[in-house]
């Protein structure tokens, strides 16, 4: 048996983990120079296309250290978002050490301090690593003194490294099999392993990816899932190369995948664990919860037709996402469609990117929405995410929206920068930290609905991409909420209708009155756009009817062309949506969700 | 040789129309073989319609004389214009004095039926000059007028200079001033707007031929690119004239293509061309089962139809808009 290393590499975005990988998997000779492509554990198109890691990979590496000894590397990939920080914890819950990875010109940033933070609470062994020391603007001094300064690490045992060239990265390997320990766990103990991932492959179903603690599992033992007790049995287990490698067994301290008819991936949770039916564990592995979305968006089909195929489509996404949540929903202006729950806004970016480009699908999407808490005057309590099912006003006591703590850190000279945008967003009780000169470390209590939609790009443009953002959820707090409703031509609009902040209301109800204006083609008639709150118009536009566009002959020949015409745009009107009498096409709905204030 | 392919048991037919292209620039021989050849092999009725296209340039009182001995009731002149410099601009090749001179040939050639092609919203014409135009044709008191908005079509000379830039198309506004204006000026003058760019003076002169195409008639087309349509079914002559030659050399029958109309593009079309007439479109045709009603309502209050008698009717400014209103009711 070789020894085994079990780590993750955690980074602020853009701190080169993907390079690394690629660069450890390239030394490890699992893959032939000439077929390398770069992030090759990145398969989505959008995690190369922004160069982040949403689904979690993770390979088994084979090396031999310089003293000689055999070990099995198990890099255990994370996604490097916020939206996912549940499944980053139990990746890292599956190891035993992680690298942190420093930019050597940008330093510490803030997901930097929160990936650390949570490596700490996993009581994991931590390898500061200054990549990018290739730079000409790498500063290793400044990066060591933040080391040192901010994240309390001993500076001296940094390895330096530069992923792209290859530089010191046999000094990181070296390191994992130094100063990570070798984990624990009998394989003669009953069997208990963490679930960290799933996935879905359409020929053998769900492949789970775990990490062994105690016992041993092999094909043919009945497992079963500790948090439901559904028992299932093994068809194959084994290791992650590039591909699967099925193995005789899974024994306590490995990381690889168990195959046993699991269904779909929502049939399992992450963090559950897995234990044998003849010889369970005691208790399961700490850590597991439910994780629960905080954004909601409806989905409705272009043309109602398509309505069977989005089913078909939703049903096949969610075999390998167990995070999305949908049910039906119905409106009166997009017909039959789906209220959608996400992790975060680029959970929805995602789920949105994929059924569109993988299972071609045509859509329109809603207003994103957070959950809203509407005490009334009978003392009960609604969660509403979605405007449709607004109260009665003069039934409600309190309203409420959920709040989060923002963490940003950036450059001093964007302090002012970041206030402001913090302050529009509606932030307050602001704390600064200096944790290293000429860096600040800003602290805002925000509505969780003023961070979900663009507020991400708003604060990369603003500090000319120096500012790192991270959050946490924090409670709900009492919130001045009304209902704003769209109308054409005196026709609610509900899927363009939003909860809002009252002070918020007019700002948005004139841009999305503009927004229609410049995207509803002109039609034989005046078309009047309004937001309105209740029965008050706060906003408006107007668009003119056109006047003329009959071609002068129409006789024998030219019947046939100018119904085929119609026919050709009567296809094109079917992706629009009607209004009482109003074309809106996708684009208008599409236009609706664009950034707030351009 | 096409008549002696075309379906069998089709007509009695009730107007002939010889047009589309010149046939009055054909020798007079030709002529007469050709109305008389389908005279002879079609049955006609009695008082059948018998339109002859003819443009100003070719005629002469004696050629209009024989015109009327062959049958022709009706004359359709190809006028476009009464001012030099526009006719120029349009590439015909007669003058403004020709053209005047041929309305009273017509007449004196015992023509009771006298339809004047006329063309306006040329670029850079006043409306004023367009006027000018339709007064100084008033006086032969034409039984019917075509009065077309110049179309710059591409791959033709004028598309092309259009899209070389070289010549500017009046605004929408313009165009839509010129339109309205158009059909006032003849309304007030006893006219009816019939059809987009037609107009008769009193229900009778209407086109009988050309309100079959737009009532959905069958109506039998001969000659290169002629459409055809009977029943449920439209057929189209192929339009290369040696390959339309050589089809009938070969004793087949020159079609291109033919397609079968289903019951939704047959609605489709009556939709289409009802909007562009006012004879209208029955409200359960467009509101199958009170489908889209408030669609009509919004339109009649936008003053763009008229609703009688369970008819939907376009107005002066329906009728600019034909185009895209059958858009509005897609039906299922």
């Amino acid at each position: 048996m070789p020894h085994i290393r079990n780590f993750s590499i955690i980074a602020h975005i853009d701190h080169g983990k993907s390079t690394l990988a690629d660069r450890m998997i390239q030394m490890a000779g699992l893959v032939e120079d000439r077929v390398f492509r770069d992030q090759i554990l990145d398969t989505m198109d959008l995690e190369r296309e922004r160069g982040i890691t949403i689904k979690s990979h993770t390979i088994t590496l084979p090396y031999t250290s310089r003293k000689g000894e055999v070990f099995a590397l198990n890099l255990i990939d994370t996604p490097g978002h916020v939206d996912f920080s549940y499944e980053v914890s139990r990746a890292l819950a599956s190891c035993d050490g992680v690298l942190l990875l420093v930019d050597a010109s940008q330093g510490v940033q803030a997901q930097t301090l929160s990936n650390l933070y949570m490596a700490m609470e996993h009581d994991l062994t931590i390898i500061p690593v200054i990549n990018k020391i290739d730079l000409p603007s790498a500063d290793i001094d400044m990066v060591m003194e933040q080391i040192d300064r901010e994240l309390a690490l001993e500076p001296d045992l940094a390895v330096l490294c530069s992923a792209k060239d290859g530089r010191g990265v046999d000094d990181v390997l070296e390191a994992i099999v130094e100063r990570i320990p070798e984990p624990a766990g009998d394989p003669a103990n009953p069997f208990s392993a963490l679930i960290f991932d799933a996935h879905y492959d359409p020929f053998r179903g769900v492949i789970v990816s775990c990490r062994v603690f105690e016992g041993r599992v092999r094909p043919g033992d009945t497992i079963r899932f500790m948090s439901n007790g559904a028992a299932y049995k093994v068809e194959e287990v084994g290791i992650f190369r590039l591909s699967r490698e099925a193995r005789d067994s899974l024994q306590a301290g490995e990381v690889g995948y168990i195959i046993s008819g699991v269904k779909t991936v929502s049939d399992t949770r992450i963090g559950d664990t897995i234990t044998l039916d003849e010889r369970p564990a005691e208790a399961p592995l700490p850590g597991f919860k439910d994780v629960k979305p905080v954004v909601f968006s409806s989905l409705y089909p272009i043309s109602s037709e398509d309505y069977p195929s989005l089913v078909e489509a939703l049903e096949k996404y969610k075999l390998n996402d167990a995070a999305l949540v949908y049910q039906k929903d119905s409106s009166a202006a997009l017909g039959q469609g789906f209220r959608c729950g996400f992790l975060g806004l680029l959970h929805l970016e995602i789920v949105q990117k994929r059924l569109e480009t993988e299972f071609g699908q045509a859509f329109i999407m809603t207003v994103p929405s957070v959950q809203y808490r509407f005490t009334l005057q009978d003392d009960s309590v609604m969660i509403v995410d979605n405007p449709q099912y607004y109260p009665d006003p003069a039934s409600i006591r309190e309203s409420a929206e959920p709040y989060i703590r923002a963490t940003i850190i950036a450059p001093e000279r964007y302090l002012g920068a970041v206030m402001k945008l913090c302050l529009e967003r509606r932030g307050e009780n602001s704390r600064f930290n200096y944790p290293a000169p000429g860096r600040v470390e800003i602290l805002f209590d925000m509505p969780l609905a003023e961070v979900i939609v663009d507020f991400y790009d708003k604060l990369k443009t603003v500090t000319q991409g120096y500012g790192s953002f991270d959050y946490e959820l924090i409670g709900y707090r009492p919130s001045d909420l009304v209902k704003l409703d769209i109308l054409v031509n005196g026709e609610r609009v509900d899927a363009l209708s939003l909860l809002v902040h009252r002070e918020r209301a007019r700002p948005w109800a004139l841009q999305v009155c503009k927004r229609l204006k410049d995207e509803i083609p002109r039609h034989q008639f005046k078309i009047a756009i309004q937001g309105a709150i209740g029965g008050k118009i706060i906003a408006r536009s107007t668009i003119n009817p056109f006047r003329k566009d009959v071609t002068a002959k129409c006789y024998g020949g030219d019947i046939t062309r100018k119904r085929k015409l119609l026919e050709k745009q009567k296809k094109g009107k079917k992706k629009m949506k009607m209004v009482g009498a109003v074309m809106i096409p996708q684009s208008a709905f599409v236009a609706v969700l664009k950034s707030r204030d351009e | 040789m096409e008549c002696r392919l075309a379906p069998e048991n089709v007509g009695p037919f009730d107007s002939l129309y010889v047009g589309g292209g010149t046939p009055s620039c054909l020798p007079d021989s030709d002529l007469e073989r050709l109305v008389q050849l389908i005279r002879d092999h079609f049955l006609f009725s009695e008082d059948t319609e018998c339109t002859l296209e003819a443009n100003p340039d070719d005629l002469t009182v004696a050629r209009l004389k024989r015109f009327r001995e062959l049958g022709v009731n009706r004359l359709s002149l190809g006028v476009q214009s009464l001012n030099d410099q526009e006719l120029l601009f349009l590439g015909r090749r007669h003058s403004s004095v020709q053209a005047e001179r041929a309305m009273g040939w017509a007449r004196e050639a015992g023509f009771l039926n006298l339809s004047v092609d006329l063309m306006y919203a040329l670029p850079g014409q006043e409306p004023g000059e367009w006027e000018k135009t339709l007064k100084r044709t008033l006086p032969f008191s034409p039984e019917h007028l075509s009065c077309y908005q110049l179309t710059l079509e591409p791959h033709t000379p004028l598309g092309r200079m259009k899209e070389r830039g070289e010549l500017a198309p009046p605004a929408p506004e313009a165009e839509e001033e010129f339109f309205l204006r158009t059909a006032t000026f003849l309304e007030e003058r006893g006219f009816l707007h019939y059809e987009v760019s037609n107009y008769a003076f009193g229900a009778e002169h209407r086109c009988r031929h050309n309100l079959k195409y737009w009532t959905r008639s069958p109506y039998l087309g001969l000659g290169p690119s002629a459409h055809s349509h009977l029943g449920e079914e439209r057929w189209w002559n192929l339009q290369d004239i040696s390959r339309y030659c050589r089809a009938l050399e070969r004793g087949k029958a020159p079609v291109a293509g033919r397609e079968r109309l289903s019951t939704e593009q047959q609605r489709l079309e009556a939709i289409m061309l009802g909007l562009r007439t006012r004879l209208g479109v029955p409200l359960d045709l467009l509101c199958p089962g009170g489908r889209d009603a408030h669609v009509v309502e919004r339109l009649r209050q936008e003053g763009v139809v008229e609703v009688r008698d369970a008819m939907v009717f376009p107005t002066t400014r329906g009728l600019l808009l034909a185009d895209s209103l059958p858009l509005l009711f897609p039906g299922s």
